[in-house]
């Protein structure tokens, strides 16, 4: 078979989809974690936000790396919507897709761009004033503003409630994508089984707690 | 029972076709939905209307010629059974039920509710064999004891009929179960992993060149599937065929 | 023209491997200047198609439906015979061979069955080796059950559904050989006439169903493969589509059609429910392993179950009349399909059938649920005394074995067949007549062979359980791919056969005429209410009992039957276009004039023998009556103008490894 042929393959477009997802995973379970230090202790957030910020390794070789995995997992799940849908060019005039699959299943595009949106604001609140601080502007380093600005940007209402939506369509999104990463790379056994439970546990925990510290810096202050 | 009927007309592939609403009456709870049909084409011949093409043949579940989209569910709103074995008892008196033939970009309509299902000969012609001549002199068939598991599992990949209901109710149109069932029986069988790596990259780029969609794991196939082909065919496909693609 | 059929001399045990040893070989390199062409893609078609491919011949391959894998005989249950003797239990090819000259009534031709039997387990060997994933034990061998009409363990099987793995085993080996392109496939093709030329059969005329153009097809042979002709009573089990249009055609341009009137009608079938029934459907013969077939002792009973008023679980034990058991002590509920067809009819006739019709027995579970329950509560170490733990470890077990059936069964009828007995009914579902052949699956047409169920060969008047899928396998994988090049040898220099012959304008124009004639009949009524008209007159007339009157009635009422068909039928559409009522107008054509020689055949045999039961011949015990001094011989028709004027030729059954005893289950 020819090596082109390969890449065009059907199914290992889905189990690089599953890869990169699986990937995002573990750095939503990071990112929640340290998020989850600003409820507990500021000093301790300052601390980690800034170790995250200015440690090169960090910052040169995961970042990047972690752009393309978004970059990816994005463009990709593109290319299969609009492949998908090129492969039904006449629609049904009744379709009953909730008798067999579940929503956040059939709806991965819709919570996709939602999570999408979400990252455009979430960029512009923190990514932006991050590069303008470091890059453009040159200010110095300073290892105790992080806390401050995180309770900033829960001040305005629309805001939190802007994200807290997004966590509930993150939540979906991970409730199909985790068990269905797994069945991507060909896992179905009693460890899929189990890890599928996991995941259904992460879709719902994970997204919670991104709502809970928006909601505590909100409230709290 | 009174129904109403939403039914796709189609002169042939090239007409655009369109739903058209037909009234029925008479019908009985113990019919199948096949000889409801029967009855609405008698009627319309007697009347001198073109009957409604649908395609059948056993109708006992097992030939798999049957189709039909009902109520926006392939095979209908009953689980595990093909639209042949679709009893009227499932339905209720002034009910509307929408009739349509099976969509997807590799099953275009012939005529009214009949499709060509040939893009899934043409992936099974790509590698859905195993390559035994019959010369009648092939080794006595208990040489090789195949674990009953094993077997078993096998013969569920191989039930199925090849009705093409996976992709009509994906929604994104993918044979992935279709081809899953068949990569899978072989693959579980001593006698088929000799020819594995080729069968299964060979079945799957022919069904990429089919023009189905991907597969999601939305697990719609599964469930609309009369025969009850397990979604741990795809993930043993999928594993199969990464290991036939990281060996070349 | 005398019948030869070809048999090799020398003793039965030798004959096919000396047959084997003599015939003309084509060289490989001449295969491929050999084109055959096959009709019929199921278990016989579908397997010679592969094989003849493989062998180096150029086939095309022509089926109706829109792929080869939806041929009917993928609706076959129950399983395979095969003379393995995987059991030790006494198997043997002679015992296999024996069995089913016997189960045949004594109407089938020795070397012929043998040859089969002979064959039968390199089937086996054969569809392993393809991946057919038939049942195994625990310890990784394969599985057997036995089946009606035998004392041994012989049948090999894949759940319910053996003939849907052995038909997706030979259609993959056709895709293993169109994917090479040694076989082209003609899908959504239907045959409409033979070719002949100077004498030999040439080429075929077919339509295309969905363009409904008319094609003419060359080849220096030509393979039917196209299976029964048991739609002819319109509810049977055979699939909608399944027809005898080939048979037929081949028929009326020389090929003699030999004992039409030997019909099966199958024991375990789900009785009709309605006038709207399209088809019956069929559950294996293998649920009497454990199924007890029963009806009310009492006719006020049998009433009061019909009417609603009372339930087949409120029946004590000795209420019940296990009517097979009684008859049959040795072979119980186990004794061949034309027997026990015979056995439930004789009890709902004399009134006590259990459905709203009246036409319908019990098989009831209850027994076997309950003594595979105590025997895993045993062996599970559990309180086997505990009713209601044994039945549900036995329901399990039952579940297990038979748990496909149950559900179509439920499916169909809407009740629970693990708590309260299934309801059964005889239909039709074999017919063992069919094209006449000779030893070379040849018919009088030279050059036109014939294999499968579309021939009459091997199973005489009845067929045992298991054994067609055996026969389909054997001619198409092992007998044909021999005898076939045997015939050709011969034309290996002849090169490419024209289409423009004049034998091939003659015949499309006739089927042309036959379409446009069809489509501008403009009558009154659809074919689908001449067709049921027709299984009308079968089912009550020549059915599963027959008697002179009956069957002379029927012999006039059809032709007369035809002759409305042809003023009064009316077929939508246009000729070159998808139309399923045209496709059906020309099937059925030919079922008015195959029944009409069915019943002519039937009114000849004077004598009961395997599934055809005159009433006139029966012992006082109302068993088949044969008659070996004046029967006992193939009844081939030659066709001559009309059914009613074809001629009867005899092929004298001689016997000389089988005595011919009155058969007994007792």
């Amino acid at each position: 078979m020819a090596q082109s042929a390969l890449l065009n393959a059907s199914i290992l477009k889905k189990v690089a989809m599953a890869l990169s997802g699986i990937f995002l995973i573990t750095f939503l379970a990071l990112h929640v974690s340290l998020n989850f230090i600003s409820i507990i202790s500021e000093d301790v957030f300052n601390e980690a936000s800034h170790f995250m910020g200015y440690n090169p390794l960090i910052q040169y070789v995961m970042q990047p790396i972690l752009a393309i995995g978004v970059i990816f997992h994005f463009v990709m799940g593109f290319i299969l919507t609009a492949q998908n849908s090129a492969a039904r060019p006449i629609a049904y005039a009744k379709y009953n897709g909730a008798a067999n699959a579940s929503w956040s299943s059939r709806n991965m595009i819709i919570s996709g761009l939602v999570i999408l949106a979400f990252l455009g604001l979430h960029f512009y609140d923190f990514w932006f004033p991050e590069v303008t601080y470091k890059y453009i502007a040159g200010t110095a380093p300073d290892a105790t503003r992080y806390y401050g600005e995180l309770v900033h940007k829960f001040h305005d209402p629309i805001r939190t409630a802007l994200y807290c939506v997004s966590f509930i369509l993150l939540g979906f999104h991970l409730w199909h994508g985790f068990a269905s990463s797994l069945q991507s790379v060909g896992m179905h056994n009693k460890y899929s089984r189990f890890l599928s439970k996991v995941g259904y546990w992460f879709a719902v925990v994970v997204p919670a707690l991104f709502v809970i510290i928006a909601l505590f810096h909100h409230f709290n202050n | 029972m009174k129904l109403t009927l939403k039914i796709w007309r189609q002169k042939n592939a090239q007409d655009k076709g369109g739903i058209v609403e037909y009234p029925i009456d008479g019908i009985e709870p113990d019919m199948s939905f096949l000889e409801m049909l029967d009855v609405l084409n008698e009627g319309l011949i007697n009347k001198g209307e073109e009957p409604v093409a649908f395609d059948h043949d056993c109708r006992e579940g097992i030939c798999g010629m049957c189709s039909l989209f009902i109520n926006g569910e392939a095979h209908g709103p009953d689980r595990g059974v093909t639209t042949c074995q679709l009893h009227m008892r499932m339905f209720k008196d002034g009910d509307t039920i929408f009739i349509e033939p099976f969509r997807a970009k590799a099953f275009p309509v012939i005529k009214d509710l009949v499709v060509d299902r040939s893009s899934f000969d043409r992936i099974q012609h790509a590698g859905g064999f195993i390559s035994v001549n019959t010369s009648g002199n092939t080794i006595d068939a208990n040489t090789i004891p195949v674990p009953k598991d094993d077997a078993d599992k096998s013969f569920d990949a191989a039930a199925c009929i090849g009705c093409g209901a996976c992709v009509a109710t994906c929604k994104n149109s993918s044979a992935m179960l279709f081809v899953a069932a068949k990569v899978s029986q072989y693959a579980l069988l001593p006698q088929g992993k000799v020819e594995a790596t080729d069968r299964v990259l060979h079945m799957v780029h022919q069904m990429d060149l089919e023009g189905f969609g991907n597969c999601t794991n939305t697990g719609a196939c599964e469930i609309e599937c009369p025969k009850g082909i397990s979604l741990e065919n795809i993930a043993r496909m999928n594993r199969e065929y990464l290991a036939a693609s990281l060996k070349g | 023209m005398a019948l030869d059929s070809k048999i090799p001399n020398g003793p039965i045990a030798d004959k096919w491997t000396n047959y084997k040893d003599h015939i003309n070989l084509v060289n490989p390199a001449n295969k491929r200047n050999l084109d055959i062409i096959v009709v019929g893609t199921g278990l016989a078609g579908g397997s010679a198609a592969a094989t003849l491919a493989e062998l180096g011949y150029n086939v095309k391959a022509f089926c109706f439906q829109d792929s080869p894998r939806r041929a009917h005989s993928i609706a076959a249950q129950g399983g395979i015979n095969a003379a393995k003797n995987y059991k030790g239990d006494g198997d043997s090819i002679y015992r296999l061979f024996y069995d089913t000259v016997k189960g045949g009534d004594y109407r089938a031709r020795e070397a012929n069955v043998y040859r089969l039997a002979e064959v039968s387990g390199n089937i086996i060997d054969q569809c392993v080796a393809q991946g057919v994933p038939l049942a195994r034990e625990y310890g990784g061998l394969l599985d057997n059950r036995s089946f009606g009409g035998t004392l041994v363990s012989r049948t090999f099987y894949a759940q319910g559904q053996t003939g849907q793995q052995l038909l997706l085993g030979a259609y993959s080996a056709m895709n293993r050989q169109i994917g090479r392109g040694k076989i082209k496939m003609y899908n959504r093709h239907e045959m409409l006439d033979i070719v002949i030329v100077n004498g030999k059969a040439r080429g075929i005329i077919a339509r295309d169903l969905i363009t409904g153009k008319i094609e003419r097809h060359s080849a220096h042979a030509v393979v039917i493969g196209s299976g029964g002709y048991g739609n002819v009573f319109f509810l049977s089990t055979n699939a909608m589509g399944s027809n005898a249009t080939a048979a037929w055609k081949i028929h009326k341009k020389g090929a003699f059609f030999a004992n039409p009137c030997y019909t099966q009608i199958h024991p375990t079938c789900i009785p009709v429910s309605g006038d709207h029934q399209s088809k019956l459907t069929l559950m294996s013969e293998s649920l009497r392993n454990d199924g007890r077939i029963w009806v009310p002792k009492k006719l006020e009973d049998a009433q009061a179950i019909r009417e609603g008023k009372k339930k087949a679980t409120d029946l004590s034990e000795d209420e019940r009349d296990y009517f097979l058991e009684r008859r049959y002590p040795a072979f119980g509920n186990l004794v061949p399909r034309d027997v026990a067809s015979r056995a439930a009819k004789e009890r709902c006739d004399a009134g006590f059938g259990v459905n709203k019709t009246g036409e319908a027995v019990y098989l009831d579970f209850a027994a076997a649920i309950k003594r595979y329950g105590t025997e895993d509560a045993y062996v599970k170490g559990l309180d086997d005394k505990d009713a209601a733990l044994v039945t549900r470890l036995g329901a399990a077990i039952v579940k297990s074995k038979y748990g496909n059936l149950f559900q179509m069964y439920y499916k169909i009828v809407d009740e629970d067949p693990y708590t309260t007995p299934m309801m059964i009914y005889p239909a039709v579902h074999y017919t063992m007549g069919g094209t006449w052949v000779d030893y070379n699956l040849m018919t009088t047409i030279p050059g036109c062979f014939s294999i499968g169920e579309s021939n009459f060969s091997d199973h005489g008047a009845n067929r045992l359980g298991a054994s067609a899928l055996m026969q389909g396998l054997a001619d198409g994988y092992f007998v044909l791919p021999y005898t076939i090049g045997d015939y050709l040898a011969p034309d290996i220099k002849m090169g490419e056969i024209s289409t423009d012959l004049p034998e091939f304008v003659e015949a499309e124009k006739a089927v042309v005429d036959q379409i446009n004639k069809f489509i501008n009949n403009n009558g009154k009524h659809s074919v689908d209410y001449f067709h049921k008209k027709l299984g009308k007159i079968m089912w009550n007339k020549v059915g599963m009992a027959r008697n002179a009157k009956g069957l002379t009635e029927a012999i006039e009422e059809i032709a007369a039957l035809r002759e409305e068909f042809y003023k009064d039928v009316k077929v939508p559409g246009g000729a070159y276009e998808f139309n399923q009522e045209l496709e059906k107008a020309t099937r059925v054509a030919d079922f008015l004039e195959l029944g009409e020689l069915f019943a002519k055949d039937a009114l000849h045999r004077n004598e009961s023998c395997g599934g055809h039961f005159r009433e006139e011949y029966q012992t006082e015990e109302g068993e088949a009556l044969r008659d070996d001094e004046n029967f006992a011989y193939v009844a081939a028709w030659e066709y001559k103008g009309k059914p009613s004027d074809a001629v009867l030729h005899k092929e004298p059954l001689n016997y000389e490894n089988i005595k011919l005893v009155q058969r007994s289950y007792k």
